[in-house]
């Protein structure tokens, strides 16, 4: 195994690079932004599930000649939010496919007269019928998109399942569910535009790609690139909440400022953002398995269902890497999964952290608990017994090239946790105690990156050049939102540049500047597009070697003077690398088979739980997160990535409810919306095995979505072991504990 | 309405006086205006974040006469002749607070968002006990979301700003310990 080698600036905690902004409240969020003779945006919105739009009246109480006006025939392009599929209109046109769905844009100079305007816009509907459930659509009794309801399906096949069920020694099956979660980023979405005939669309807002942004408003204004620059702010939050939709407001906010021939700010309030924009996919999983005497698996046959909403949006994707990810780290040579996507007429679910494999990963690891309990077997060592290794396929027949440590990750959560003797500890104490206590565990792994040939057809451009005024600037369109963009691109630039940390800046997130490095998703960033920065840096040094006489061994003043040297010879210092696929990468869409991702993050995470038989509360105690994440860039960071991921699985586990009333969002609050506190989240406990990957930035892999994979099964898991039930729906709230807790006493008494 | 009308419109409202990070402010606004949009709209201090408008999340967290307030709560009339501290006022003469820094070192911001409200919510917390446990960090903070860090970081960050050799109080306690702290006496903590 190699270790990290030795560096100055990567693995160093150097200070966040925009965090005395932060700090000192200077950093600039969209809503802090002002423009001159700015207006306010407004959205009317559908209040039915599904119907047409029969007639649109505005009160005459409202003096409607100071408001802007925008409808769907204002749109001077296509009517459409580009994105996978182009089924999702910019603005309603006559009919409408889910509550809250955009139909007309109001703005105005003052922000507080938009909220009675909207309230006066009055929307006749003719309703038509409406689904809300994966099975309602999967009747296709109402057929409410295409021709059968179906946004999205895979067919994943290894080896001969069919045949494996003869020989089993058992068959173990069960079905899982996931509900909706919400980003609950603390900053709500918010754009501002600007238009001009001269010089077209400027958007300004909190959004993780600013190139989604820049070409979901190409068609809407059918204009060409050079008239449309898009602007990221200061983002407060995003976890995938801001990938697809923002594209959505920046359009309407667009339509705004065309009509009213002003800047137009438009900043959700915290209902609006709840209600309208989109959330995680639901998702219903069976699992039937075939398992030797051993307990070694032999086959899984796997049905994976999920709830899309109204429109395609992303939903093929995540059911993608749903797919990808729902037979875990585990070896079996004989797979099938079939994955649907429905739509139904909630509003469109979208990326969130973990994008599918959250859902996915949930089943598989509270199936393989199940199956633990039905053979005998103690849990740790049913995975133990069919971990993956080097030279192992995984479902795709993708060769495990890379180091697999999981049975190094196993033994430290094992070790650190106390496992075995705290598992002895609760056994003897819960029968006397009305808390009871158990330990859970989860094995997962998360592929980093695009999936397949994406990383191929996003083709990124990145790099970094030198200003005239000695700056030293990173060039990419990946956007901070918290996760450490920053810091951990500016760290590799400057460790490769041999310069110092403080003297490397990002140059601004905007298309107007910064080339397309692909979006700021999919755990990408360090890995593949530090991987680019890396390279574009090395191939800077070479240029200022060749062609200004930059010595072998330089200081910094030096490297400047180099810099100026090559731009008085050459116009200007930049170098740019485009992204370059590890070797080896072969993958086949058709087929689902292949090299899925090129490196995969590795971890076995503990939940240790309380069950309170009086309160029917659960709560977690202490959690312990052991993985392999590639080498560890920025080690503060690294863990607060895991930490924050772990704090959303909690509240996807046990917290978390999106309650839906006749396709409305009904607890669009942060009231009635809980998400966990400072009181509720435990002690967590991060351990790193590092191993560099050579074919990401410094050898990184991608972190950022691996956390929020493990802790929903974990707990479910520990609270099996407290309890004795298996529970295999979250979010489990205590009413659901009370229910399957008084059925299992039911069941005793009879 | 044309810029003349509007100044006469503002001169009509009451003139609301009061402290703001030192400096005697006066503000003409409407008295139900939310403390919240003052300081944003009428003084640009921006620091002051608004997350929900129900006092949820407490990213409108500032300190007035004393006191850890929502300013999305407080009627701006409510603040007439108070003493009021935004995170503008926590770095004096340029120098980053205490627990700014220990932010800015363990970890204790990454979207910023929750961060100015959560600084002011510490702020608080360490002025009426300079010396807190991990417990009593906790409590303070219970009223401030922070979706990015778990919070892990921030008690970290807090626990260091009281004094560095702190910072592990927060990381290294367990369940264990954190249950025995809780059942401590108050008066023994």
């Amino acid at each position: 195994m190699s270790t990290p080698a030795k560096t100055r600036v990567v693995g160093a905690a150097v200070p966040r690079k925009e965090g005395v902004e932060k700090l000192t409240g200077r950093a600039c969020y969209v809503d802090d932004m002002e423009r001159e003779g700015m207006w306010h945006g407004a959205t009317v919105r559908s209040g039915i599930p599904r119907g047409l739009i029969r007639s649109i009246t505005f009160d005459r109480r409202i003096d409607w000649g100071e408001f802007a006006i925008v409808t769907a025939a204002d749109i001077p392009g296509e009517n459409c939010i580009q994105l996978i599929v182009a089924d999702q209109p910019c603005l309603a046109d006559g009919k409408v496919n889910h509550c809250e769905e955009a139909i007309l844009l109001l703005a105005h100079p003052d922000k507080h007269k938009l909220r009675e305007a909207v309230g006066a816009v009055k929307v006749e509907y003719e309703p038509l019928p409406a689904i809300f459930t994966i099975e309602e659509s999967e009747r296709q009794d109402v057929i409410v998109w295409g021709a059968d309801n179906l946004l999205k399906t895979f067919l994943l096949e290894k080896g001969d399942v069919d045949s494996a069920w003869a020989r089993a020694a058992h068959i173990v099956e069960g079905e899982y569910r996931t509900g909706a979660q919400e980003h609950l980023y603390i900053e709500n979405q918010g754009m501002i535009a600007e238009y001009s005939a001269k010089s077209g669309v400027t958007v300004w807002g909190s959004l993780q790609c600013p190139y989604y942004v820049f070409k979901a408003l190409r068609p809407v204004f059918d204009l060409p690139e050079d008239k449309i620059r898009v602007i990221q702010t200061e983002t407060g939050g995003a976890f995938g909440g801001k990938e697809d939709y923002p594209s959505i407001i920046a359009c309407h906010a667009a339509l705004l400022a065309m009509k009213s021939g002003h800047a137009v700010k438009m900043v959700y309030d915290r209902m609006e953002d709840l209600a309208a924009t989109t959330k995680r996919h639901p998702s219903r999983v069976h699992h039937r398995t075939a398992l030797d005497r051993d307990g070694k698996l032999l086959a899984m046959e796997i049905d994976l269902a999920t709830d899309g909403g109204a429109y395609a949006t992303l939903s093929s994707t995540v059911l993608s890497r749903a797919t990808l990810h729902s037979t875990g780290p585990y070896l079996c040579p004989n797979i099938r999964v079939r994955a649907t996507s429905w739509a139904t007429n909630y509003i469109p679910y979208g990326a969130f952290r973990g994008f599918g494999a959250p859902q996915a990963i949930f089943a598989t690891e509270r199936h393989m608990d199940e199956i633990a309990a039905t053979l005998g077997i103690d849990p740790v060592e049913l995975r133990r017994r069919n971990f993956l290794h080097v030279g192992d396929t995984n479902a795709t027949e993708q060769v495990m090239r890379e180091p697999v440590i999981l049975d190094q990750l196993l033994d430290r959560a094992l070790k650190e946790s106390d496992y075995h003797a705290k598992r002895a500890q609760f056994a003897r104490d819960n029968p006397n105690n009305p808390v009871k206590r158990g330990l859970g565990i989860a094995a997962f792994y998360h592929g980093s990156g695009f999936t397949g040939s994406g990383e191929v057809y996003l083709n990124s451009l990145a790099g970094i050049d030198v200003t005239p005024e000695g700056k030293v600037r990173v060039l990419a369109s990946n956007t901070e939102f918290g996760q450490g963009t920053n810091t951990v691109l500016t760290q590799v630039a400057a460790e490769s540049l041999g310069i110092d940390y403080a003297d490397v800046i990002m140059a601004s997130p905007d298309t107007g500047i910064v080339p397309n490095s692909g979006p700021t998703v999919a755990s990408r960033t360090s890995m593949v597009v530090g991987r680019i920065i890396e390279r574009a840096a090395s191939q800077l040094l070479t240029l200022l070697r060749e062609h200004a006489g930059l010595g072998a061994i330089y200081t910094q003043a030096e490297f400047l003077a180099a810099c100026d040297r090559y731009r008085e010879t050459h116009g200007e210092v930049v170098s740019l690398c485009r992204y370059e696929a590890p070797p080896g990468i072969v993958w086949d869409d058709q087929k689902y088979h292949g090299e899925a991702y090129g490196a995969y993050a590795w971890a076995v995470y503990v939940a240790q739980v309380a069950v309170d038989t009086v309160t029917y509360s659960a709560e977690v105690e202490d959690f312990w997160a052991v993985q392999e994440v590639g080498r560890v860039i920025h080690p503060v960071m690294a863990a607060g990535q895991v930490e924050g991921g772990i704090a959303q699985g909690i509240g996807y586990a046990l917290y978390e409810k999106v309650v839906w009333q006749d396709g409305r969002m009904a607890n669009n609050q942060m009231t009635n919306y809980i998400m966990p506190t400072a009181q509720d989240v435990p002690p967590i406990h991060v351990y790193f095995e590092q191993i560099p990957f050579r074919y990401g930035g410094f050898g990184a892999k991608g972190i950022g979505e691996l956390p929020h994979d493990g802790p929903a099964p974990a707990i479910l898991n520990a609270i099996r072991d407290a309890t004795g039930i298996a529970f295999n729906a979250i979010p489990l709230l205590p009413e659901d504990l009370y229910a399957g807790l008084a059925a299992t006493e039911e069941m005793a008494a009879q | 309405m044309s810029k003349g009308e509007r100044a006469t419109a503002s001169e009509r409202l009451p003139a609301i006086r009061f402290n703001v990070n030192g400096e005697s402010r006066i503000v003409n606004a409407p008295p139900m205006k939310r403390l919240l949009d003052v300081l944003r709209e009428d003084l640009q201090l921006t620091g002051t974040k608004e997350g929900c408008g129900e006092g949820e999340c407490g990213s409108c967290s500032v300190r007035m006469n004393g006191e850890l307030v929502n300013s999305c709560l407080v009627p701006v009339l409510q603040a007439d002749g108070a003493d009021i501290q935004t995170v503008e006022g926590l770095a004096l003469c340029g120098e980053l607070h205490p627990l700014q820094k220990a932010f800015l070192e363990h970890g204790g911001a990454q979207c910023g968002i929750c961060t100015p409200g959560m600084l002011m919510a510490a702020a608080q917390l360490l002025e009426q006990n300079p010396h807190p446990g991990i417990v009593q960090i906790r409590e303070a903070l219970a009223g401030n979301l922070c979706r990015c860090t778990g919070f892990i970081r921030i008690f970290e960050s807090v626990a260091a700003a009281i004094s560095p050799e702190n910072a592990g109080l927060a990381k290294e306690s367990t369940s264990g310990q954190l249950r025995a702290e809780k059942e401590q006496p108050p008066h023994a903590r």
